[in-house]
């Protein structure tokens, strides 16, 4: 069983939802970033979603953006955030990571390089933002030859037939972008996100984790009594931000963060 | 056009899913998807609906100004001492550059779906104009997009923009530039995907814009076929245009693509050389890679970052390229080559002193590998330049080069 479905397992066993937190990997500077990843599992994180950075993230908003901007100032590349899940399973053997970011990166390491690579190192599951499923059939084939699973988005705009397109391609989990625009906008209407749910489970059995619109302890808390994984970023992200200047605060200040929606979640 | 050509395999392009061979396609997020179909299904239609195409054609004729001559560059040519040169007068449009050809085409689609908003991105400003003074016609609102950068080179677009009634929004992000314009205008998009009408500006983005904006364009070529045949008898043996997103260049070849005796180039920012690394050349000094919803020949870096460019002309001032130039590179139909920024001032100067007319810095780079091709050619040859906007939008550009205060 892979890491993604071991986890969703248990945490089914334990009647508890997936919190998947976001970070962008060399954010806001490299050695930080398997430090907060510990710290975040040690909080309650249940996955991690480890952002590669990219000079062009058009679906992101400006806080995302800014992260992928402060990790570049680095030279934060596709091969440095593979060392980074490296390094981080030297530690921790079961907490699952995926990788999210922008298909060129990939594009330029190859498919079959890149998912050799991925696998070598440790990644459970690849989301490439800007590539849907009618441009991914090769990647995918890459991705599940090495036992990686692809992540797809869904979105609010998505029919009912796309989505058990995407879902059919799918594996690990979807995740749901709960309202229409860039990560970090605003407002989340818990009703539509539940109608929507239920469309996309009539679709699939695979968990779905939701996005986009979760910024404290209580928006977390609705969403997990719907959701089967709660997914956080900009909310997170926006804290490294204003820690950028003294880095070494950020493992324990997202641990705080994550433990405060853990426990909303729990209780 | 004849069937036997080489290159007729290249007439059914794009593939339903916007494919030029290897390049194009939809690179785009899930939230984009369903609006990127709905404008297909639209464009689809309206393509081939009498209607609307009479309507476009109007308004091209008695909005535009359309069609715009071709001009036998004499003295030039003389001077030059090889093949005669051609202009084809883009920049005698309304608003001063091919630009507009598209924008009236999107516009009007926009209106058949019902679209009240309109978000352009912008990198000269040229395609800012074209949308403002569409939606003005229209009565649309219109915002658009333009990188900070840009926005300092080109203020007297800025301005006109705003005369015509458009918000112009600076993009601070990233290099400042075209690019990060594009990537602000998809977030807007994404955002606002209900009630707006994304106009890209250039034969590039997912599918169906390539091929949508191809077409829009290729009134130009169209017209210039017929008027080369009436004014000297035969096709032209060059075509010659610059290539930024390539609209004007693929406006020009696309009906020229299956004479295969015609022989096209595509002329790329050179800025200070391809060995300097400032420069605007993705088909000469790129690779292939993903950007902005198509798969196409970028400047990126060996992570796979996308690079900053220099030119100093903003609108070649942009790491990718329509994916179909990217194609026509890789099948041979098409020769990419590049004219740097001093090779492009010299010859906006020679144009304006020779002929009178005043280029775009864009279209200069054209001109530029013009006036070094003629000579290589018989006297009885012909190049048809794509003249694709005029330069007095570019004067204070020059003139600061030059350390002149206007």
């Amino acid at each position: 069983m892979s890491r993604i479905a071991a986890q969703f397992a248990k945490l089914k066993a334990q009647q508890r939802k997936a919190l998947i937190p976001f970070i962008t990997a060399g954010d806001p500077e490299p050695g930080i970033t398997v430090p907060t990843m510990h710290a975040m599992v040690e909080a309650g994180a249940s996955i991690l979603e480890l952002g590669v950075p990219f000079s062009d993230p058009m679906a992101d908003g400006p806080v995302i953006q800014l992260a992928s901007e402060r990790a570049l100032k680095h030279h934060v590349g596709l091969r440095d955030v593979l060392a980074m899940v490296r390094q981080f399973r030297h530690q921790d053997d079961t907490t699952p990571v995926v990788l999210m970011g922008y298909l060129n990166p990939i594009e330029v390491m190859g498919y079959e390089a890149f998912a050799a690579a991925a696998a070598e190192a440790g990644v459970d599951g690849v989301l490439t933002v800007d590539m849907p499923p009618e441009e991914s059939a090769v990647l995918v084939e890459a991705l599940r030859k090495h036992e990686l699973d692809p992540i797809f988005l869904l979105a609010p705009t998505t029919g009912e037939a796309r989505i058990k397109r995407i879902c059919d391609q799918a594996s690990g989990f979807v995740y749901y972008v709960s309202v229409k625009g860039i990560t970090g906008s605003a407002a989340l209407d818990a009703d539509e996100v539940a109608a929507r749910l239920d469309l996309i489970r009539s679709k699939t059995a695979l968990p779905v984790g939701v996005g986009f619109g979760i910024k404290d302890g209580p928006s977390a808390a609705r969403i997990a009594q719907m959701a089967d994984a709660v997914i956080v970023g900009s909310a997170l992200v926006k804290r490294f931000e204003a820690l950028a200047q003294e880095s070494d605060k950020i493992p324990v200040q997202a641990a705080a963060f994550i433990s405060e929606l853990r426990t909303a979640m729990d209780g | 056009m004849s069937n036997d050509s080489r290159f007729a395999s290249l007439l059914d392009l794009p593939d339903e899913r916007g494919h030029f061979g290897p390049y194009g396609g939809v690179f785009a997020s899930e939230t984009l998807m369903e609006a990127l179909d709905e404008l297909r299904q639209a464009y689809e239609h309206y393509k081939h609906d009498e209607d609307f195409l009479a309507e476009l054609d109007y308004e091209l004729r008695h909005f535009v100004g359309r069609p715009s001559p071709v001009y036998h560059a004499k003295r030039w040519s003389e001077k030059l001492g090889g093949a005669q040169i051609w202009l084809k007068r883009e920049d005698l449009n309304h608003t001063g550059a091919h630009k507009i050809n598209n924008t009236v085409g999107q516009a009007l689609l926009a209106q058949r779906m019902g679209k009240k908003r309109i978000i352009a991105e912008t990198g000269a400003g040229q395609h800012g104009v074209a949308t403002a003074t569409v939606t003005a016609r229209y009565g649309m609102e219109c915002v658009v997009y333009m990188g900070a950068e840009d926005i300092q080179r080109q203020k007297i677009n800025v301005y006109r923009m705003n005369v015509l009634g458009a918000r112009v929004e600076a993009v601070s992000s990233g290099t400042r530039t075209l690019k990060d314009a594009l990537n602000e205008a998809m977030r807007d998009w994404v955002t606002n995907v209900d009630d707006t009408f994304y106009i890209i500006g250039t034969v590039a983005g997912p599918h169906p814009y390539p091929a949508m904006v191809r077409d829009f364009q290729s009134v130009i070529g169209r017209e210039a076929r017929v008027q080369m045949q009436e004014m000297v008898g035969k096709l032209p043996d060059a075509l010659v245009a610059c290539v930024g997103g390539g609209s004007n260049a693929i406006g020009l070849f696309h009906p020229f693509l299956t004479d295969d005796e015609v022989a096209f180039y595509g002329v790329e920012g050179g800025g200070l050389g391809l060995e300097s690394g400032q420069h605007a050349a993705p088909l000469c000094a790129g690779k292939p890679g993903v950007l902005h919803g198509n798969r196409t020949y970028l400047m990126e870096d060996k992570d796979g970052q996308i690079t900053g460019t220099h030119s100093i002309s903003a609108g070649l001032d942009y790491p990718g390229v329509g994916p179909e130039h990217a194609w026509l590179k890789d099948s041979g139909r098409a020769n990419y080559v590049i004219a740097t920024d001093d090779e492009a001032m010299a010859a906006f100067h020679e144009l304006s002193r020779t002929e009178g007319i005043i280029p775009a810095l864009e279209s200069s780079h054209a001109l530029a590998y013009a006036a070094k091709l003629a000579p290589t050619m018989e006297k009885d040859q012909v190049i048809l330049v794509n003249l694709s906007g005029r330069g007095d939008k570019d004067i204070h550009t020059v003139a600061r080069m030059e350390g002149i205060e206007v």
